[in-house]
């Protein structure tokens, strides 16, 4: 179908954009950015805001810079641009495998990082790496800017901790250290559909033994979250098989899916296992 | 502000090197502009909602799904549609590839495939077969010709890196 009929603005400065936001968002004004969501729930009825404030013209949006430990991502940084060279060590490989599983290449042109964050699909890659990484939202709005923190941002199926009248300016996420392993697992019924369930694993080794785990689950309950049962157990323990195996398991019994779909706990076993298993280098089915 | 949501506004597209001035809502996507109010009907609609990519086009060279960009978006970026593929009345190599490996049964999907194609040989001419099925996979061809569209993106790029010398 046609998108319903709105009030196109294009601001030229991001100060008029958050102007522009605060006094069209009580009168279900929205930011545009690249749109991949929302223009196809426009199509399909499901959102009509009367009032669109289109970013993409905003200079200096498109950022992604590193500095104090910190990788930073701007607005209007598409998927495309996550590369593993833009982004150094551990972190630049993992988010350049994340981002081979984020829909299609014309999607990927065009979308953004922020707008999956703020979009907040329970499925979304880039939320299950921001809750799984411990990354922080910055919301800025006329009233000044705000840090929020990936377990409070994430409030429920497609809801956030932004206000009607904040800007989702970036993303912040911890440069992973040298030697940090990590592993990412997704299924999907076709390459670029939405997970069904998807689990990213990150370990910190210290002379053969596990010293800190972050293990996150995606697109099984409504919103993506750490495991901290699984992460407790593996925590000073050498990995094996067996081990991750257990964790996986023990994983499993701490979720509440948004669905009765039979499959979807031991789908999310499985990635969550698989996760693991390539993140501690161990070969497991 | 005190305008209708309704109400039309001036656009101008360069689509394939040709300025168009144009007046549309502003909920009018490119795709419906690019048919409607240019009068290039070589791009397709299928799905309407980015799923399908047979409205592929590129924008500043980049591959876009023209149903999920307004065509007020557009406006000063360099927007090629599958009819600007062909130069002089002789198409480009892709198009002869789609024809001569039997690339296309209904052909509705094509435009997308050819502009999807064009983008991913113009990115890298030597991507691999891993590589090329899943950007290929982009696309829905509901004839499943897949595997012939693959094979005249192989052959396109085996073409063009002949008359390219190294």
């Amino acid at each position: 179908m046609k998108p319903p009929p709105f009030h196109y603005h294009a601001p030229r400065t991001e100060a008029e954009a958050l102007a522009l936001l605060a006094e069209l968002a009580p009168e279900e004004g929205r930011i545009l950015a690249g749109g991949q969501s929302l223009v196809p729930a426009m199509a399909l009825r499901v959102a009509r805001p009367s009032h669109l404030i289109d970013i993409n013209g905003l200079p200096g949006l498109d950022r992604l810079e590193v500095g104090d430990g910190q990788l930073r991502v701007g607005p209007l940084v598409r998927h495309a641009m996550i590369r593993r060279e833009s982004v150094p060590g551990p972190l630049g490989a993992l988010l350049d495998k994340v981002r081979g599983h984020i829909a299609h290449l014309p999607i990927r042109t065009r979308g953004t990082v922020c707008g999956s964050l703020a979009n907040a699909d329970p499925a979304s890659e880039w939320c299950l790496v921001a809750a799984t990484l411990g990354g922080a939202m910055l919301a800025r709005s006329m009233r000044g800017d705000r840090m929020i923190a990936a377990e409070d941002f994430f409030q429920g199926f497609m809801t956030t901790a932004l206000e009607p009248d904040e800007l989702l300016a970036g993303l912040h996420l911890p440069v992973l250290p040298e030697g940090t392993r990590w592993g990412f697992h997704e299924f999907s019924r076709r390459a670029g559909d939405y997970a069904q369930a998807a689990s990213l694993a990150v370990l910190e080794m210290r002379a053969g033994t596990i010293a800190a785990a972050r293990i996150g689950i995606g697109a099984v309950e409504d919103r993506p979250r750490r495991l901290p049962e699984a992460e407790a157990l593996l925590t000073n323990r050498a990995p094996t098989a067996d081990l991750l195996r257990q964790a996986a398991a023990e994983a499993r019994a701490t979720l509440l899916p948004t669905d009765d779909d039979p499959t979807r706990p031991a789908l999310a076993e499985t990635v969550i296992r698989r996760a693991l298993a390539d993140a501690a280098g161990i070969e497991l089915p | 502000m005190t305008e209708a949501p309704d109400a039309t506004l001036a656009v101008i597209l360069t689509v394939n090197g040709e300025r168009h001035a144009i007046r549309v809502e502003a909920r009018r996507t490119l795709a419906d502009a690019l048919r409607d109010n240019c009068g290039l009907t070589g791009t397709h609609l299928g799905c309407e909602h980015g799923v399908c990519g047979a409205c592929t086009v590129l924008m500043d060279g980049e591959p876009v799904r023209a149903c999920l960009l307004f065509a007020v978006q557009a406006q000063g970026r360099a927007i090629r549609t599958v009819e600007g593929l062909a130069e002089g009345g002789e198409l480009s190599p892709l198009q002869r590839a789609f024809i001569d490996n039997h690339a296309l049964q209904c052909g509705y999907c094509t435009p997308g495939f050819l502009m999807l194609g064009t983008a991913i040989l113009d990115r890298d001419p030597d991507i691999s077969d891993e590589a090329l099925v899943d950007a290929l996979s982009s696309n829905i061809c509901r004839c499943t010709g897949y595997a012939n569209i693959v094979k005249a993106v192989r052959a396109a790029a085996a073409e063009m890196r002949e008359k390219v010398p190294a």
